[in-house]
């Protein structure tokens, strides 16, 4: 028997969903729906937007408006969503490639304009959907099918980038800590302006098996040993941290969002009467 | 209240002709020589409560547009040869996820970068083949300011009647002219709203004769799913190669069997002519002036216009090709158009070519020297 919130808030017609057992995507996808169920938010005001990989396949099995666009352009389709109709919730769920790569543009500048779209990122660390090739965050020095040799480039940090573009609030989750990973979207679809969260994902197909990170259970269980909560990471020590990824609110400021910002123009203009 | 009668570039009464249509959304990046076109938006938007957003690149300017007229509004976006480039994987997905959306080529000279910003129609071609797989396109091209006034309103109606981008061809003479034109208010003219919204649950569902789905916005209660993979009527995404193909025959069908309604041209003393001149757009100007000087000549020189560009009239130009001895297609680029009007004449007369790649225009004289060649 499914839980009474996959009854609610998924097409449970298009379940089992394609993706590969022990990924983490199915988990990361629950987590948003729950943090959507925890806002209280309208369902028929809700808007899922995705782009093209493994992670924008979530779309097609939540139940809301949802709209599965190209790749990498799933955040200006949103943003086209959101100044449209401002009163809509507009969720956008890309992956590390839809977002960072090909979408790395439209990313940078939703969080420049402080855009009222709250950004999840599955991020399994390398492109599943074409079969393993290495992404933005794929770690230096570890494999992909294109990076036979290692990977030479060095990875993005999402929440830092976000950060310095402008978003208001930045975070990093991950599919084994799915109870804090709720409440960071929870405060992302909360926070009035451009929210990211980053929520690691686990892709035992093809970057755990490239790079012989074992079965998802370890997997798994590599997230539970080596993610270190912010809080506590200021507490530890430079050699303390190392090789351990910090999780947890990363950033969090106020300023005028984008589609009020908006709304005051077309007064000045009188466009409101 | 807007004066009624304006002098106005052909770019500007672009923006006037869309919102008397009733666009409230306008996404673009600055490209010459379209960007009029977004100032005046730009401008014009918030006056009546609409929404203007310059995005970060051409790309995201055709996605925000999409975005918008998913959640309900009448949206366009507008662009230049290298930015037409760019939008085109976003048209074939408003071609299959059946959005309606107003695109605005203002063609100007290419491949490339070419010679900025020289007047040319060198994106004819284009804008049928540009975005990748088999896909439905309506083309429509003004010759003049007050007709780009009226062709936008036209643009956007077809774009709301069939769920479906619709290319507005402009090009650089066009654009750029300035003429009187007439603001013919929205109450007089025939403006198309999207139809009344199914809650059937089978968003992409037709009904008995009919090839164009209705279906509500974002946020009106019906939550369906919007994708660029082949889907069945629910929506969802299927691999199944039967509903694939009835899909794709219901684009391609929704087009063909309604080119009554949507094809459109200007055919002017064909019946007793010897030669016939086709063109469209901006090269218009200067074929109706070497007519003049023609028929002051004493030669029967008749004017065939296709206002509609795509789907090409090819009844009207085959009908053409059997009334007159001569065709001369003249077009601003190597011969786009030309392969069309061979492919219909056939050998029911010749058809011989004048066009211009150097970033000039064709002059009167230039299209008369031909005409007499042919005679």
């Amino acid at each position: 028997m499914p839980s009474a919130l996959i009854e609610k808030s998924f097409r449970t017609k298009r379940l089992p969903h394609i993706w590969c057992p022990g990924c983490g995507h199915g988990i990361l996808m629950r987590d948003v729906a729950q943090a959507i169920e925890n806002c209280g938010l309208d369902p028929d005001k809700v808007v899922i937007v995705s782009g093209i990989g493994c992670s924008s396949r979530a779309a097609g099995y939540m139940n809301y408006n949802t709209l599965h666009t190209t790749h990498g352009r799933a955040i200006a389709f949103a943003t086209g969503v959101k100044l449209a109709n401002p009163d809509l919730h507009v969720i956008v769920i890309t992956g590390d490639g839809d977002c960072t790569a090909i979408g790395g543009n439209h990313l940078i500048h939703a969080c420049r304009r402080n855009i009222d779209l709250t950004v999840v990122v599955f991020n399994n660390n390398i492109y599943g959907m074409t079969g393993g090739q290495y992404s933005p965050t794929t770690p230096h020095g570890e494999k992909g099918t294109t990076a036979p040799y290692g990977n030479i480039d060095y990875n993005f940090d999402i929440p830092k980038l976000a950060e310095a573009a402008g978003a208001t609030y930045t975070a990093r989750g991950t599919a084994y800590h799915a109870p804090q990973m709720i409440k960071l979207i929870e405060a992302g679809i909360k926070n009035k302006g451009f929210s990211l969260i980053e929520g690691l994902s686990v892709c035992p197909t093809y970057y755990g098996r490239k790079n012989k990170k074992g079965s998802a259970i370890k997997m798994y269980n590599w997230q539970k040993d080596n993610c270190v909560d912010v809080k506590k990471a200021e507490k530890m020590t430079a050699e303390e941290l190392e090789g351990k990824i910090i999780i947890g609110e990363m950033s969090h400021s106020e300023k005028p969002e984008y589609t009020d910002m908006y709304k005051e123009i077309i007064k000045k203009c009188g466009g409101d009467k | 209240m807007a004066k009624r009668f304006q002098l106005l570039q052909g770019n500007e009464a672009c923006v006037e002709g869309a919102l008397a249509a009733g666009m409230k959304f306008y996404a673009g990046y600055p490209i010459t020589p379209s960007t009029e076109i977004a100032e005046r938006s730009a401008i014009r938007l918030p006056q009546v409560g609409g929404k203007f957003i310059q995005m970060e690149d051409e790309i995201a300017g055709i996605a925000a547009a999409l975005g918008a007229s998913v959640a309900g509004l009448k949206s366009m976006t507008a662009t230049s040869g290298p930015g037409f480039s760019l939008k085109q994987e976003n048209i074939g997905y408003a071609c299959i996820a059946e959005i309606p959306l107003v695109v605005v080529d203002v063609q100007r000279s290419g491949p490339s970068t070419g010679l900025p910003t020289s007047p040319s129609q060198g994106d004819y071609m284009q804008a049928k083949w540009g975005t990748h797989g088999d896909h439905p396109v309506i083309a429509i091209s003004p010759a003049s300011v007050q007709e780009t006034y009226n062709l936008a309103v036209r643009c956007f109606n077809l774009a709301e009647k069939y769920r479906t981008p619709v290319i507005f061809l402009m090009d650089e003479i066009i654009g750029h002219l300035r003429e009187g034109c007439e603001l013919i208010p929205a109450e007089e003219l025939e403006i198309v709203n999207r139809g009344d919204h199914n809650v059937t649950g089978m968003p992409y569902a037709v009904s008995e004769g009919n090839y164009v789905p209705e279906f509500a916005c974002f946020g009106e209660g019906e939550h369906y799913n919007v994708t660029g993979l082949f889907h069945d009527v629910d929506g969802f995404p299927t691999n199944n190669n039967e509903i694939a193909r009835n899909a794709e025959q219901r684009l391609m069908d929704k087009i063909d069997m309604n080119l009554d309604d949507i094809l459109d041209w200007e055919e002017v003393g064909t019946e007793d002519a010897d030669v016939a001149i086709l063109c469209y757009g901006g090269t218009t100007r200067a074929a109706k002036g070497a007519i003049e000087q023609a028929e002051a000549e004493g030669l029967k020189v008749g004017l065939f216009r296709p206002i509609t560009v795509w789907p090409f009239p090819d009844k009207a130009v085959e009908e053409l090709s059997k009334k007159v001895k001569h065709i001369v297609v003249a077009e601003h680029n190597y011969g786009q158009m030309l392969g069309e009007v061979k492919r219909v004449a056939k050998d029911n007369c010749t058809v011989d070519f004048i066009g211009k790649i150097d970033g000039t225009t064709l002059t009167p004289a230039d299209i008369l020297n031909k005409v007499k060649e042919v005679l």
